[in-house]
C-alpha cells in the first residue's frame, strides 16, 4: 500500500500525510448530522464506502453492504472531522515528549483528522532535508494526515530566512517561528515579501520579548499576589498591530496565533475591517480558563501566551461569535513529566489540548448556552481552510472526515490515562461532557472509543457481534 | 496546622494563636539555659536554595532551643549544582525521614510543592517573590509588643515591593490583624494589581506622617541593571527613609539587611524609633512557634493561659 497523500484544495503542492490505512466501509444509523456549512442539521443514515461519504439519506433508510461495519448512532451526534493548524508534535529530538504515532493517536482520541505540526524542534524544521525526512516518518507513523509548517526563519533565530521556496516545493504547509515572534521588524518584512514567490501563510505567534521578560503568568491581580513575573496583554497586542500593518502594507497572508488578550482582539478586528489579509485562533484553555485558574501554581496551567484575565477571555469569545477569530487551535505542547514537575517558574510553556478540545469547549461554552454548537464546530474545522488546505465536510462524495461524539457522556480527564505520551494537560481531573467515540481520517477509522459498539457485518450477512 | 506555607492560608485566629505561643516561649529565651525538651528526638531539616544567614540561623536556633536535631543542607556545594531536581532532591533527604523541612527557594510555590511530595510537615522560609510567612509573623509579634494591638494602625511598607516577599506576607498579615496598609515605591517597583491585597499604592512619601509604622524594604542592588530607577542617588532622594522624613513617634522597621545610605539613612538605624533588632529577636521566639505548631499542633489552647504555657514538653 502506498502512503496515503490528501488532496489538498487547490494550493500548489502541499503535503498531508499518513500511514497506510484500510478505507473504512461503514453505515452510520441514526446519528445526529451537524454540518455548520453545508446546513445538514438532522438525524440521518450515512454510508462511507471505500473511505468516501457514498449516501446520505433519512433515518433507517440505509442497510450495510456485505462487509460494512454498521454503528447504531442513535442519540449521537456526526460532526465533520476537526482540523488542527497548530500543535507540537516534538519531533525529530524531542521523542521523549511525543511523536508522530502517539501525538495523531491524541489527535484522533480528540476527533481530529488533519493537524499541521510546528518547527521548534531539536533540530528545527528549517531545512529541506528535515522537512523531507518528516513527511517519510509521517507516512509511517502518522494515524491522521499531517502537515508541517518549517520555520520562517533559520534555527527560529529571527535572522536569516530559511530556503522558503525548496520547502514551500516539498509541501510546506505555510511557515512559522511558533514559540517565539520574528522580533525583528526588517526580517518579518523579507519574509512577506518573500510569500509572494512561495506562496504559504505566515503563522506568528505574537509576543515582544522586550515586554514579556521573564514573565511566567498574564500580568495582573493574580500575578501581583503571587509575586510571579507577568507577561503584560500590551506584548501581544503591540506585535499584531506592527505585524498587520506590515502585512497591510506588503499585500502579504499572515494568520496569528493563540490569541490571548482582549486588545488583541480589538487590533485584528480592526485590521480585518481596513481589509489586511489576516486570519486568528484561539485556544480552548483561553475561551476556558483565566488567571485564576493558575493561583494553585499548577504547571500544567502554564503556557505561552497565559491565562489571561475573565475580560480576556469574554473578548475571545466575543471575538468568535463575530468572526474576528476565525479557528479553534489547541496549541497542543506535550512535556515529559519530570519536566513539569518543578516549580512553576521553572516550568517550561505548554498544555497537551488535542484530546480535550471539543469537550472543554462544549463543557464550557456550548452546555451554558454561551455559543451555539454549530458555530463551535465550524470554528474547529476551519484552521486547515484558513492555508488553503482540507475543509472537512459531511457531503456525498467528500473523503470521509468525520467525527462520532456522545454529547451525553461525561468524563473525567486523565482518568483513563491519554493517548498522547505527556499527561501535562491543564483540563486534568475536570470532569468534561462529550466524548469522542468514533473518528474518520482521510477515509479510515483513526481512533475507536474502547466501549463503542460497532456489529460488523459479514459478507454472508451474519452479524459478528 | 500541618504546614506553614503562607500567610494568605492563615486566619487571624491561627496568627494570634501562634504568637501567643510565641510570648510564652519568649520566657525560655530569658533562662540562663535557653533551652526546653517540646521537640526532643524530632528531626528538623533546613534546605536552602538562597543564600541567607539570618533566617537559616534564626530556625535553627528555635529548633534547637526546643531540643530537636538540626540538618542544615545549602543547595551551594551539593546535588543541585551537579543537576539534580528539586524533586530528586527532596526525595532524597525524605529518606532520612525528617519531621519538619525549612525550605528557601527562588521559585514561587515552591513549598507548597515540596509539601506535596513528603509526609513531613513543611515551613515556608521563603518562595520566590511570593511569600515569606515568619517573616510576617515576627513583624507582627514585634509591633504586638511594641504597640500592643495593630487594630486600626497605619503602616506604610516603603520601597521594592515588585521584589518582595516580604511584602506580599507583611501586606497580608497586616490587614490581617486589622491594620491599614499603605505600600510607596517607584511606580516600577509597584506591581500592578496589587491593590487586590487590600493596601492603598502611593508613589510619594509625602503623606508619610499618616504612617504609624514605617516599614522599609531593602533596595537590590541587582535592580539598577534592570532599568528599575535611574540610579540609588535618585531613589534615596525620594524614597529613603531619614530624620527628616521620620517622626518622633513612628515606629521603624526593616527585614534586613539594611542598605545604610540607601532605604535607610544611618541615622534613624541607629534612633530609639527603629525595631529592627528587636524583630530579629523576634524571629527566634515565632520559629520556635512555628515549629512548634506544626510538629506539635494545637494540642491546648494557650490563649485561655497566656502567661505560662504548663504542657508538660515546656516543663
Amino acid at each position: 500500500m502506498t502512503p496515503h497523500e490528501s488532496k489538498s484544495n487547490g494550493a500548489s503542492g502541499v503535503r498531508l500525510v499518513s500511514a497506510p490505512a484500510r478505507p473504512a466501509d461503514l453505515l452510520l444509523q441514526h446519528v445526529h448530522a451537524l454540518d455548520p456549512r453545508t446546513g445538514l442539521d438532522g438525524v440521518r443514515d450515512l454510508l462511507v464506502r471505500d473511505g468516501e461519504i457514498s449516501e446520505i439519506a433519512d433515518s433507517g433508510t440505509l442497510s450495510a453492504p456485505p462487509g460494512a461495519e454498521t454503528v447504531d448512532g442513535a442519540g449521537r451526534h456526526l460532526f465533520p472531522a476537526f482540523v488542527d493548524p497548530h500543535v507540537h508534535l516534538r519531533t525529530p529530538g524531542q521523542e521523549h515528549k511525543e511523536d508522530l504515532e502517539t501525538g495523531t493517536r491524541a489527535a484522533a482520541a480528540g476527533g481530529y483528522c488533519a493537524v499541521i505540526a510546528m518547527p521548534n524542534t531539536a533540530p528545527v524544521i528549517d531545512s529541506a532535508p528535515i522537512l523531507g525526512a518528516l513527511l517519510d516518518a509521517a507516512a509511517r507513523e502518522a494515524r491522521v494526515p499531517v502537515g508541517f509548517m518549517p520555520a520562517i526563519t533559520r534555527g527560529l533565530k529571527g535572522e536569516e530566512l530559511t530556503e522558503m521556496a525548496e520547502l514551500r516545493a516539498l509541501g510546506a504547509a505555510g511557515f512559522t517561528d511558533d514559540g517565539r515572534p520574528v522580533a525583528d521588524a526588517g526580517v518579518f518584512r523579507r519574509a512577506l515579501q518573500y510569500q509572494r514567490l512561495c506562496g504559504g501563510v505566515l503563522a506568528l505567534h505574537e509576543e515582544d520579548p522586550s515586554l514579556s521578560g521573564k514573565g511566567a503568568m498574564h500580568e495582573g491581580v493574580v500575578s501581583a499576589l503571587l509575586g510571579v513575573a507577568g507577561i503584560p496583554s500590551v506584548s501581544e497586542s503591540t506585535v499584531i498591530a506592527r505585524d498587520c500593518a506590515l502585512a497591510d502594507y506588503e499585500n502579504a497572508r499572515i494568520h496569528i496565533q493563540h490569541l490571548s488578550a482582549s486588545e488583541s482582539v480589538v487590533v485584528i478586528r480592526a485590521a480585518k475591517a481596513r481589509g489586511v489579509q489576516v486570519t486568528c485562533e484561539a485556544s480552548p484553555h483561553h475561551l476556558t480558563m483565566t488567571d485564576e485558574d493558575v493561583r494553585g501554581l499548577d504547571t500544567r496551567r502554564k503556557m505561552n501566551p497565559p491565562l489571561r484575565s475573565e475580560e480576556d477571555r469574554q473578548a475571545l469569545i466575543e471575538g468568535l461569535r463575530d468572526g474576528t477569530i476565525d479557528c479553534i487551535a489547541t496549541d497542543h505542547a506535550p512535556h515529559a513529566r519530570d519536566e513539569k514537575e518543578v516549580p512553576f517558574e521553572q516550568a517550561p510553556m505548554g498544555t497537551t489540548g488535542l484530546e480535550t478540545a471539543f469537550a472543554s469547549v462544549y463543557t464550557d461554552l456550548v452546555l451554558p448556552g454561551i455559543l451555539p454548537l454549530a458555530l463551535v464546530i465550524e470554528k474547529l474545522t476551519s484552521g486547515l481552510g484558513l492555508l488553503d488546505l482540507l475543509v472537512p465536510a459531511i457531503a456525498v462524495g467528500e473523503p470521509a472526515n468525520l467525527v462520532l461524539v456522545d454529547l451525553g457522556a461525561e468524563w473525567v480527564v486523565g482518568e483513563s490515562g491519554y493517548e498522547s505520551r505527556s499527561e501535562n494537560c491543564c483540563f486534568a481531573d475536570r470532569t468534561l461532557r462529550g466524548r469522542v467515540l468514533l473518528t474518520l481520517a482521510a477515509g479510515a477509522v483513526a481512533y475507536r472509543e474502547r466501549s463503542t459498539i460497532l456489529s460488523v457485518t459479514s459478507s454472508a450477512g451474519q452479524s459478528l457481534r | 496546622m500541618r504546614h506553614l506555607l503562607s500567610i494568605e492560608d492563615l486566619t487571624r485566629d491561627d496568627i494570634e494563636r501562634i504568637l501567643d505561643r510565641a510570648a510564652a516561649f519568649e520566657e525560655v529565651s530569658h533562662r540562663d539555659i535557653k533551652k526546653v525538651p517540646a521537640l526532643r528526638g524530632r528531626t528538623v531539616l533546613n534546605l536552602f536554595y538562597e543564600a541567607s544567614t539570618r533566617t537559616r540561623s534564626s530556625f535553627e536556633l528555635a529548633a534547637k532551643r526546643l531540643s530537636a536535631d538540626v540538618v542544615n543542607f545549602a543547595a551551594s556545594g551539593s546535588s543541585v549544582e551537579k543537576g539534580e531536581s528539586l524533586k530528586d532532591t527532596v526525595l532524597t533527604l525524605v529518606a532520612h525521614s525528617p519531621d519538619a523541612i525549612v525550605i528557601r527557594t527562588p521559585y514561587a510555590g515552591a513549598a507548597a510543592l515540596v509539601a506535596s511530595w513528603t509526609t513531613a510537615a513543611i515551613v515556608n522560609a521563603g518562595d520566590g517573590k511570593h511569600e515569606h510567612p515568619t517573616q510576617a509573623l515576627l513583624d507582627v509579634h514585634t509591633l504586638r509588643q511594641k504597640l500592643g494591638s495593630l487594630e486600626g494602625r497605619n503602616i506604610w511598607i516603603v520601597g521594592d515591593v515588585a521584589h518582595s516577599r516580604v511584602a506580599r506576607s507583611n501586606i497580608l498579615a497586616f490587614r490581617k490583624m486589622g491594620a491599614d496598609v499603605t505600600v510607596c515605591g517607584p511606580p516600577t517597583l509597584i506591581p500592578r494589581g496589587i491593590e487586590a491585597l487590600g493596601c492603598e499604592v502611593r508613589y510619594e512619601l509625602d503623606d508619610l506622617r499618616e504612617a504609624d509604622v514605617v516599614y522599609a524594604l531593602r533596595m537590590q542592588h541587582e535592580r539598577m541593571d534592570q532599568n528599575f530607577v535611574p540610579s540609588l542617588r535618585e531613589y534615596a532622594a525620594n524614597y529613603q527613609i531619614n530624620g527628616r522624613r521620620l517622626g518622633p513617634r513612628q515606629v521603624l522597621m526593616h527585614p534586613g539587611p539594611v542598605n545604610r545610605g540607601v532605604e535607610l539613612s544611618g541615622e534613624v538605624v541607629d534612633s530609639p524609633q527603629a525595631v529592627i533588632t528587636m524583630q530579629v529577636k523576634s524571629g527566634v521566639v515565632v520559629r520556635m512557634a512555628v515549629l512548634y505548631e506544626v510538629l506539635v499542633g494545637r494540642a491546648s489552647d494557650l490563649r485561655q493561659r497566656p502567661t505560662r504555657p504548663t504542657e508538660p514538653q515546656l516543663a
